[in-house]
């Protein structure tokens, strides 16, 4: 799927309040978090929400980064990074979940490791009516392929929801997608 | 006019033969079988399902053991569903990573329906198109030894390499379907914790 369209229409821009400084920062203190968990290698299809985040990634030298063509690519690519001893993050937005449901048979089948951060459309302040249903399907769909999801709302909630997500898919072999709230991503200016 | 194709086993054994250390990654179906009946080995990722993952599995591993030859051995049809792999392996361009298309233009698994190979859509022109350091179609086995030398020699960028293997469906030689097991005993191979 696509990258999010950037400009917002005058309706969202007028549900958006001021960011706290925490929320503002949430992208640096979740790239914090993915180091100190050991993350090396990062696979991503963009989105606006995720901007930070692959900046971050692609600018760090110690850091695999793969731009892919669709979502599965980089549940695919996970599983081999951590057959050859690395641990991978994938980031997508909610649209590219259902991209990926079969090719998820191989993590859970094969209990690899495997952390998803979603960001998620179609859910909350939503201008564009194409984004609404895979962005309501998204935690179902994952759910009935065998992953583990969780959701953050905030940005704090965010930073500590990944911090325990990369521990439990990396020390306990789980398949765990973090949904990123739009209410969260909406009140960021993109 | 009908064009030599080989025998898959024979041609998928010398390539195991030529490995020299190289991890091997096979897509679903005939090819994990053909890998399998030249000997099972935990240095080698067998896929039952997952279609179209086997590039970029080899993609991801050729990535995390830079020192380490990746060769994915796969089919067609697993191919032609992640044909935009092959521009994300491009843009990658893993020096390590070698993708075998063992390619009978057809669907071997689900009834000999016919496959885009065999429809002129050519893997080697396309690996070529998105920037491949070195893509060749092969139908001979002498090919295939001359390929074993070939894959020896250090490599700017990914590899692809086509081989016109006959369309028949070989005696079955099974490898694992215990996903788990088959994934633990690689990365043991490499000297990894299980979990």
């Amino acid at each position: 799927m696509t990258a999010s369209i950037q400009a917002k229409p005058p309706e969202a821009a007028a549900l958006a309040a001021a960011p706290t400084v925490s929320e503002r920062q949430w992208p640096d203190q979740v790239y914090e978090v993915l180091k100190a968990a050991g993350i090396s290698h990062m696979s991503y299809v963009p989105d606006a929400g995720h901007t930070t985040l692959i900046r971050l990634f692609s600018e760090d030298p110690e850091v695999v980064t793969n731009v892919l063509t669709t979502e599965e690519e980089g549940i695919a690519i996970a599983a081999g990074s951590w057959l050859g001893g690395k641990r991978s993050v994938v980031l997508m937005q909610s649209s590219g979940v259902g991209n990926c449901i079969n090719m998820l048979s191989l993590p859970v089948q094969a209990r690899f490791p495997l952390l998803v951060l979603v960001t998620m459309r179609g859910e909350w302040a939503e201008f564009n009516p194409w984004q609404v249903p895979m962005g309501q399907a998204t935690e179902a769909s994952l759910k009935a392929i065998g992953l583990r999801v969780l959701r953050a709302e905030t940005g704090p909630d965010l930073v500590e929801t990944v911090a325990q997500a990369a521990l439990m898919a990396f020390d306990a072999d789980q398949q765990i997608a973090v949904l990123i709230g739009q209410r969260l991503l909406g009140k960021k200016k993109w | 006019m009908n064009l030599p194709t080989m025998d898959r086993r024979v041609a998928v054994k010398k390539l195991l033969d030529a490995r020299d250390g190289a991890l091997v990654v096979t897509g679903l179906g005939s090819p994990s079988y053909d890998v399998h009946a030249a000997g099972d080995r935990n240095d080698n990722y067998y896929l039952w399902g997952a279609m179209g993952g086997a590039a970029l599995i080899g993609l991801g591993l050729a990535q995390a053991q830079p020192d380490k030859r990746v060769m994915v051995i796969t089919g067609d049809g697993e191919q032609l569903m992640a044909f935009g792999s092959l521009a994300t392996i491009s843009v990658a361009r893993p020096k390590n990573l070698d993708l075998i298309v063992l390619d009978n233009q057809h669907f071997g698994e689900t009834g000999m329906q016919s496959s885009h190979t065999g429809k002129g859509i050519g893997f080697d022109k396309v690996a070529a198109a998105c920037g491949f350091s070195k893509t060749a179609e092969l139908r001979t086995l002498e090919e295939v030894d001359m390929l074993c030398g070939e894959l020896r020699r250090p490599a700017d960028g990914p590899r692809l390499f086509v081989l016109k293997i006959t369309a028949e469906n070989l005696p079955r030689s099974l490898p694992p379907r215990d996903a788990v097991e088959v994934k633990n005993r690689f990365r043991a191979h490499l000297g990894f914790a299980t979990c």
